[in-house]
């Protein structure tokens, strides 16, 4: 077809649309996201992404700009990880659980912290009371990590840690047990979050003021390209700051604009950019909007590519490559009609897999309830493996790609989210963003907004704000942390103060101190403190003294 | 004779960082006239209630997603009201399993609102609620 028919043909349908919609009008004024990003036509075609060029902004599959995936052959060659993300009571509770998730056919082990760990504070500390074992699993001492991964093979399994201000001191709790059970350091496998320019953003477990929180953040990053070589460093995470209310736009670019800063510091502090950057991986969170959510899962990959390899100028095609995590949106979940969420549960998690994540969690139907029950916890699981295996989706690498519509979003996304990095560099960069409050108010005007848009019913969540039902009782069951957690955790780290060598302890904290005040690298004092059973909170009081405080500006 | 514009304290004990509702619904009360008071996060009971006091609040919003309602709640309570302060309204918001209701309203809680609860709900409950103080 000659491209002049198609635009006489085009313009044509326009005209009977036109002439259609004056008969019927659309059932809405405007459509949009569930971000409120625009979707001004009800058609897309060669038209709209005419100036695409196939080799320079989608190239094929493990290839430059990645924009059809990071891998060759895609989930032809490896499905994405299953990793359910886990976590609640007393380490013994929690091992348990992880045994059942491997049994299940799970790949990797995901933790998750209980709050007081997260905060670094131990179980026993005053500002625990009532959150031991609630949000997470109690870990304090190396004896309760110790515990947690009782008869799990660390050489075989990768583990992710959601662990962000104390992330040294739970990844030398890693380090540490696998020395025990024999394994060497540059066999273990897995994930530290580590991700803290994100706790100021939106998760807000802060501990320490963002310029030695980056600092900490740098001795990881040294601690492991040199010692650990298969541990990805940070899992630089758009998830938290989604769900604390931005769009899907500004979740790409704050964590992008993360991303761009950890690099920097890892220059800085010496370090090629090509030995740490193939071990940085993402993770994003995906929410209901089925193509805005798969066309930011190929626009990170392509404006990654290009900050890499033009920016920081690595040589490495590891270095170009977002590898990311995914995770359903927790904020999307409704607590009304629970067994509704795993419909959406399902739409979100097919979209990542067309986003072509590498690992994913599927969120359990209850968990605006509570933490999850084992029953929804499979339910999730299950989901995946239903798309798996039977949807047919993972036969064919990127299928969405060249659709007009989705390659138009995607360059949608793409130039909106440049657009803020522009603005944060403009700042000075992320750390003097977030000093300054901007990324902080652009995510809680757009959390104030999307409520508005519920108020007025111009977005809609089902059983929220329409299709409501009276629920006379809730009609699934939910999760109950044992009471006695709290009970048999400082029991537990009363016993091993009592057994620990005390003067270890003190020599072994003397030199963190040390260390944190001078220039040194402080990963090996840390894992010299948890061999010793120093608590998470010691680490840290130790730390605080040195580094200070940070507190919420509490700006609304 | 006029009364005193009603002053809310919304605020965030324990250590649970989710803050995406206490920020909605302070704004939310600022836009709709009242004087809105926003402890941010990670404060410790007793905090709270110096803030109530201090602030001689007409209503008091917890906002808790952690789980440590039980533990939080009844402390703050406790200590509004043996400081004297004694016509003061008590709202909590966050995951609160049904079960816990009942037990947080016998306690002093007025009203308590879970996901899905809607912004004028909030608004129009303490325009209707909130204790009326004659300006002296």
């Amino acid at each position: 077809m000659a491209s002049g028919d198609f635009k006489t043909a085009y313009g044509e349908w326009k005209k009977k649309l036109g002439l259609h919609e004056e008969k019927h009008p659309p059932i809405r004024r405007r459509f949009s996201t569930v971000s409120d990003l625009e979707i001004p036509q009800a058609l897309y075609t060669p038209e709209e992404i005419k100036d695409l060029d196939y080799l320079r902004d989608l190239g094929f599959p493990g290839e430059f700009p990645y924009t059809r995936g990071v891998q060759t052959n895609m989930y032809r060659g490896k499905l994405w990880t299953m990793r359910q993300f886990s976590g609640f009571g007393t380490a013994e509770d929690t091992n348990k659980r992880y045994k059942m998730l491997l049994a299940s056919g799970q790949a990797g082990l995901s933790v998750a912290f209980h709050m007081p760990t997260l905060m670094g504070y131990d179980s026993d500390s005053p500002q625990s009371k009532g959150e031991v074992g609630k949000c997470g699993v109690a870990v304090d001492t190396l004896a309760d990590m110790e515990t947690l991964f009782d008869g799990i093979p660390l050489d075989e399994i990768t583990t992710s840690m959601t662990i962000n201000s104390p992330a040294p001191m739970l990844l030398a709790m890693y380090v540490a047990v696998a020395e025990k059970k024999g394994v060497p350091r540059e066999k273990i496998r897995g994930t530290l979050q580590n991700d803290i320019l994100k706790e100021y953003i939106a998760q807000k477990e802060w501990i320490y003021p963002p310029k030695p929180s980056m600092r900490l953040v740098a001795d990881t990053l040294e601690f492991c390209t040199k010692e650990l070589p298969n541990w990805n460093t940070i899992s630089i995470s758009g998830y938290h700051i989604r769900e604390a209310g931005a769009t899907a736009v500004q979740e790409l670019a704050f964590t992008i604009a993360d991303g761009i800063a950890y690099v920097q510091a890892g220059i800085e502090r010496g370090l090629d950019v090509d030995d740490f950057a193939p071990r940085l991986s993402y993770f994003w969170d995906v929410h209901n909007d089925f193509f805005e959510e798969i066309a930011k899962f190929r626009a990170g990959r392509r404006m990654w590519a290009h900050i890499m390899r033009d920016r920081f100028k690595a040589k490495n095609p590891k270095s170009w490559m977002l590898r990311t995590h995914a995770q359903t949106a927790g904020v999307s979940l409704t607590a009304q009609q629970p067994m509704n969420n795993i419909s959406r549960v399902t739409i979100q998690a097919l979209a990542a897999v067309l986003g072509g994540t590498n690992s994913l969690h599927t969120n359990s139907m209850d968990e605006t309830l509570a933490l999850p029950t084992e029953q929804a916890v499979m339910v999730a699981l299950r989901t995946q493996q239903i798309i798996a295996e039977e949807s047919g989706v993972a036969n064919v690498i990127d299928p969405l790609g060249c659709s007009y519509f989705v390659e138009w979003l995607t360059n949608k996304v793409e130039k909106e989210a440049s657009a803020y990095i522009d603005r944060i560099d403009q700042l000075g960069g992320m750390l003097a963003a977030i000093e300054k409050g901007f990324p902080q108010a652009e995510i809680a005007n757009a959390a104030y907004h999307f409520q508005r848009q519920l108020e007025t019913k111009d977005k809609v969540m089902v059983g929220v704000n329409r299709y409501q039902q009276e629920e006379k009782s809730r009609s699934i069951d939910v999760l109950y942390i044992d009471k006695t957690a709290e009970q048999r955790q400082c029991a537990r780290i009363a016993d091993i103060k009592k057994k620990r060598n005390t003067s270890k302890v003190e020599t072994s904290l003397i030199a963190l101190d040390r260390a944190a005040r001078g220039s040194e690298n402080t990963m090996p004092f840390l894992v010299e403190c948890v061999k010793n059973y120093c608590t998470v909170q010691e680490m840290c009081d130790v730390l605080r003294k040195v580094f200070g405080q940070y507190r919420d500006p509490g700006m609304y | 004779m006029k009364e005193e514009k009603i002053r809310v304290l919304v605020a965030k004990p324990g250590l649970d960082g989710h803050d995406r509702g206490a920020k909605v619904i302070a704004r939310a009360l600022r836009d709709a006239g009242f004087e809105v008071i926003y402890t941010g996060l990670h404060q410790t009971t007793e905090m709270i209630v110096n803030a109530a006091i201090e602030e001689d609040v007409h209503v008091v919003g917890l906002s808790i997603l952690s789980g440590a309602h039980n533990a939080l709640v009844p402390d703050v309570i406790k200590g509004v009201k043996k400081a004297g302060a004694k016509d003061v309204l008590f709202l909590v918001g966050g995951i609160i399993p049904d079960e816990d209701i009942a037990p947080l309203k016998k306690i002093g809680v007025h009203m308590i609102y879970t996901p899905g609860a809607s912004l004028e709900e909030v608004i129009s409950y303490i325009r209707k609620n909130a204790p009326k103080r004659k300006i002296a």
